[in-house]
């Protein structure tokens, strides 16, 4: 049996531990805001929030979260939204938006490391994260917009 | 007010019984079967698939296309797919615009799969070009309706009242207004006005089409609520993963699935039957496996023992087959089309210029896997699908069960990127065949990996092009010959000649003055799917035609701009071949004056010429009208001693005749230019005794953020002409530029993609 939070809430697994975090939340809880992109932690769009650290989900296995704190794209608005999503809308980021919560949650972890990214960092940081439609010169502009948000 | 578009069912319906037969008494709708689904989950809770409002609630709803509730709301179908593309902002703003609505009070709904909608096939650049018409007089027949209603409450002339402000009807002389809210049960019994009556907006008097608008969705999108294909989940529903046979055209000799069975969550597993060729939208076949969730699906695949019986197409290998495509494009081909003699142009002498270039098959990898999910209860089925075509999905969803189309629902979900892969809806008929097997709903899911190695690929192509050159630099004569499997391979088993549609995408016609010009194709049998990918053949044939101006530049030892726009020459209209697209081509003729006047304004915008190319720095330009829209794209490179590729700027002007959103429009060329990238520099799908070679983004690598262009600017011209395609035209000039620029850099050119088979990175 797995114990975990999921954005805050307390949750118990006793399935497969080889599932990836991803399927638990999306199939098993239901939660459909985090994506499967590709399965092998190349693209980003799985990334969720591990004690307040991006992590790709579909490369996460449920016997590895153990104690974690897991918060999701669904978790990071109960009050109102995020300085990030305020920011993505602002800029009209999305194109399609598959990849965008994972974009969103990436940009959220770099963000808390550091509050005022050069374009370097976000380059550096968000080159995980595969935007097929190719939204990142906005996602890029927006992250600069939700630091001044947060400064 | 949707007459007039031949693709609409409706003109076979009486206008008067089509408006009135389908709504309720009490409301104003302009719309058929819808789906709410997309609503509410944009916009509430948990996405679930269920039952979603309708406009048929609506108390007034005169069309297909919008309602009016007693509340004021105005409910909005938007019956193409959203996938990037913004067509659920764009066209529903149209409507919104004639309407005089007020945008803040309108709900877009998601259209199903319903041929009185017209066509819902979301490729080619469509969307608004083919629906700008009819949907402005979907609004401005409410509009009427509901100022003849308060005309006839306050007992004066129609023509009295106005719209204004929007949303309400106002008799200014007696200062009396009523809401849309109010007008509507009274709208709904006045009779529908011809189209004649209706008096359609001027610019000036548009209040959104044309005005930038942030997506509608949004905040659906930002906060995970949106639901994708991928998202959907109905009740009792089963999981399943299928291993598709590894070459095209194979079949499983035997099966041992005893290892599978054991793996926790796995129920069962599914033979799926062979297609019977031509393979179109039927399922490849294979053996699914059945599960409670989506990873033990997988996981219990990974288990399975298949031998396979792989087939004719396991001769396949394409490094042979690109020397054949290569050989043959050295052949005389089948004329496309012509002008002057080219033969006698030849045989004048001259400087013989000649090159050949490669590009090779791509696949889509939008970022969603296919997946859907299908409910057969019955002679009555329920697919919910990220589709491009959702009346195929219907089609080819009855056709494998045996029912009628009638019997099948299609409800559209937003796509995670289609890019032309979603249009077609195999993986759909899959879900149908194993939800009946099962008796249960089934969801399928395709993982990267079956994506990548099963898909309707874009063409790989071989060109040939060849000019003779007088003494001033300039081509007097011009022969080109492509060579690809052609798209009609899918559709027909011998088809080997690209369609006079592929050879309108770039090929059929070059924008250059030149007195003697012949165009040919040459002939390829496929042995993989072959697909359309954005943009289609025009990747290739633009790569080829505007590598070939700029060699031609540097052969004349000319500035490649400034040949260029000479190459192009004064305004002209140029004909195509006769007996295509006729009536699109006295619409849209082909204008080099708008041409040419892109390529000065990104030239301009880029400062061409104000820095001496070379030392691993270089612009390089391309022009190409795809999709009846202009388009100019510059791209600045910086490549050092590695061959490592930067491009800091691009720079595209377009024009597109009138645009509904510029912020989607610049949204489009933003990613034209990411996607050109990942195609330009690494995009290569290639196969090995008939299986594909590549698997997920490993080898399969995409632009990311840090080798993405970093800055793409974009110009829209300002323009009265009827509205142009948006979402594809930005992708075929990018490769080209991209490539003379990193000659004007390097001094390499390249003839070949990706630049990962030139030394390039």
């Amino acid at each position: 049996m797995v114990h975990l939070k999921v954005n805050g809430q307390a949750r118990s697994f006793d399935g497969d531990p080889e599932m990836p975090l991803l399927w638990y939340l999306r199939d098993i809880l239901g939660m459909t805001g985090t994506k499967f992109g590709c399965g092998m932690a190349l693209c980003g769009a799985c990334t969720v929030l591990e004690n307040g650290k991006a992590v790709r989900s579909c490369s996460t296995q449920m016997g590895k979260v153990e104690g974690a704190e897991i918060t999701t794209i669904e978790g990071i608005s109960a009050h109102g939204p995020h300085a990030v999503q305020k920011a993505w809308e602002q800029v009209n980021v999305p194109q399609c938006g598959y990849c965008q919560p994972g974009q969103i949650m990436q940009a959220i972890s770099l963000l808390a490391s550091k509050p005022h990214p050069s374009d370097g960092d976000i380059d550096e940081q968000m080159a995980g994260n595969i935007c097929r439609c190719g939204t990142y010169q906005r996602i890029r502009a927006a992250i600069h917009e939700a630091a001044k948000e947060t400064a | 007010m949707i007459r007039g578009e031949k693709k609409l069912i409706i003109e076979n319906v009486s206008r008067r019984n089509f408006l009135q037969g389908m709504f309720s008494a009490s409301a104003f709708v302009i719309c058929a079967r819808t789906s709410p689904l997309l609503a509410t989950a944009a916009r509430s809770g948990t996405p679930r698939a269920g039952v979603a409002p309708s406009i048929e609630g609506a108390a007034f709803h005169p069309g297909v296309y919008l309602g009016i509730n007693p509340d004021g709301t105005v409910v909005i179908v938007a019956h193409r797919t959203e996938m990037g593309n913004g067509v659920r902002t764009s066209l529903p703003r149209i409507v919104a615009d004639e309407l005089d609505a007020d945008w803040s009070r309108v709900t877009v709904i998601q259209g199903d799969g319903d041929e009185r909608y017209g066509s819902q096939d979301t490729d080619g650049s469509h969307s608004v070009r083919e629906f700008f018409d009819p949907l402005r007089e979907a609004g401005a027949t409410a509009r009427l309706m509901l100022i003849r209603a308060a005309a006839e409450r306050w007992g004066v002339p129609a023509d009295q009242c106005v719209a204004d402000p929007p949303h309400v009807v106002s008799h200014k002389a007696s200062n009396r207004k009523f809401g849309y809210g109010e007008l509507a049960a009274l709208a709904a019994k006045q009779p529908v006005p011809k189209k004649e009556e209706l008096k359609l907006k001027s610019r000036a008097e548009w209040r959104y089409i044309g005005k930038p608008a942030p997506g509608y969705d949004v905040d659906g999108i930002c906060s995970g609520k949106s639901m994708f294909g991928m998202d959907v989940r109905v009740d009792g529903m089963l999981y399943a993963a299928i291993a598709h046979p590894p070459v095209l055209g194979g079949k499983v000799k035997s099966v041992d699935d005893s290892a599978t069975l054991k793996v926790m969550g796995v129920k069962q597993t599914i033979p799926i039957d062979p297609f019977k060729p031509p393979h179109a939208f039927q399922p490849l076949g294979g053996v699914a496996v059945v599960a409670d969730n989506t990873w033990s699906a997988f996981k219990g695949r990974k288990q399975l023992k298949i031998d396979w019986d792989n087939g004719a197409n396991a001769t396949y290998n394409s490094a042979d087959y690109k020397k054949q495509l290569q050989e043959t494009a050295r052949q005389p081909g089948k004329a496309v089309h012509s002008w002057g003699e080219a033969d006698a142009g030849f045989s004048k002498g001259g400087k013989i210029i000649e090159a050949e270039y490669f590009a090779p098959h791509l696949a889509h990898a939008s970022m969603e896997p296919p997946a859907a999910v299908a409910d057969v209860r019955g002679d009555k089925v329920t697919v919910w699908s990220p589709t491009q075509n959702p009346v195929g999905v219907r089609e080819e969803v009855a056709k494998a069960l045996g029912l009628k189309k009638e019997d099948v629902v299609c409800h559209v979900t937003f796509l995670g990127g289609g890019f032309g892969r979603k249009s077609k809806p195999d993986y759909a008929v899959e879900a149908a065949v194993l939800s009946k097997k099962t008796g249960k709903p089934v969801k399928v899911v395709w993982s990267r990996e079956d994506d990548i190695k099963f898909d309707y690929y874009h063409s790989v192509a071989a060109m040939y092009i060849k000019a003779a050159v007088g003494s001033n630099g300039k081509p007097t004569a011009w022969l080109q010959r492509s060579v690809f499997p052609p798209i009609g391979s899918s559709f027909e088993k011998d088809s080997v000649y690209g369609s006079a549609g592929e050879m309108s995408l770039g090929w059929d016609v070059i924008p250059f003055d030149v007195a003697n010009f012949r165009t040919e194709n040459g002939p390829a049998a496929a042995h993989v799917r072959i697909g359309w990918l954005r943009s289609v053949a025009n990747i290739y044939h633009a790569f080829a035609v505007q590598s070939f101006a700029n060699e031609l530049a540097s052969a004349a030892s000319r500035d490649p701009y400034e040949y260029l726009v000479e190459l192009i020459g004064s305004g002209r209209v140029i004909e195509g071949p006769k007996g295509s697209n006729e009536e699109t081509a006295k619409k849209y003729p082909y204008d080099t004056a708008r041409l040419r006047h892109v390529a000065e304004l990104a030239a301009t915008k880029a400062n061409w010429g104000k820095r001496k190319p070379g030392n691993g720095w270089g612009m390089g330009i391309a022009v190409h009208r795809s999709f009846l829209t202009y388009v100019a794209t510059v791209v600045e490179v910086e490549v050092n001693s590695q061959g490592a590729v930067r491009i800091p700027n691009v720079y595209t002007a377009l024009d597109a005749g009138i645009v509904a959103n510029p912020d989607m429009v610049r949204s489009q060329f933003e990613g034209a230019a990411v996607f050109g990238t990942s195609l330009a520099r690494s995009g290569e799908i290639t196969a090995t005794n008939g299986a594909i070679d590549q698997s997920n983004f490993f080898d399969y690598q995409l632009a990311r953020m840090n080798d993405a262009p970093k800055h793409v600017d974009v110009q829209i011209v300002e323009s009265d002409a009827p509205p142009a395609g948006v979402g594809e035209p930005g992708v075929p000039p990018f490769a080209p530029a991209l490539c003379n620029a990193i000659y004007a850099a390097t001094g390499k050119r390249v003839r070949e993609l990706p630049l990962t088979r030139n030394g390039f990175a």
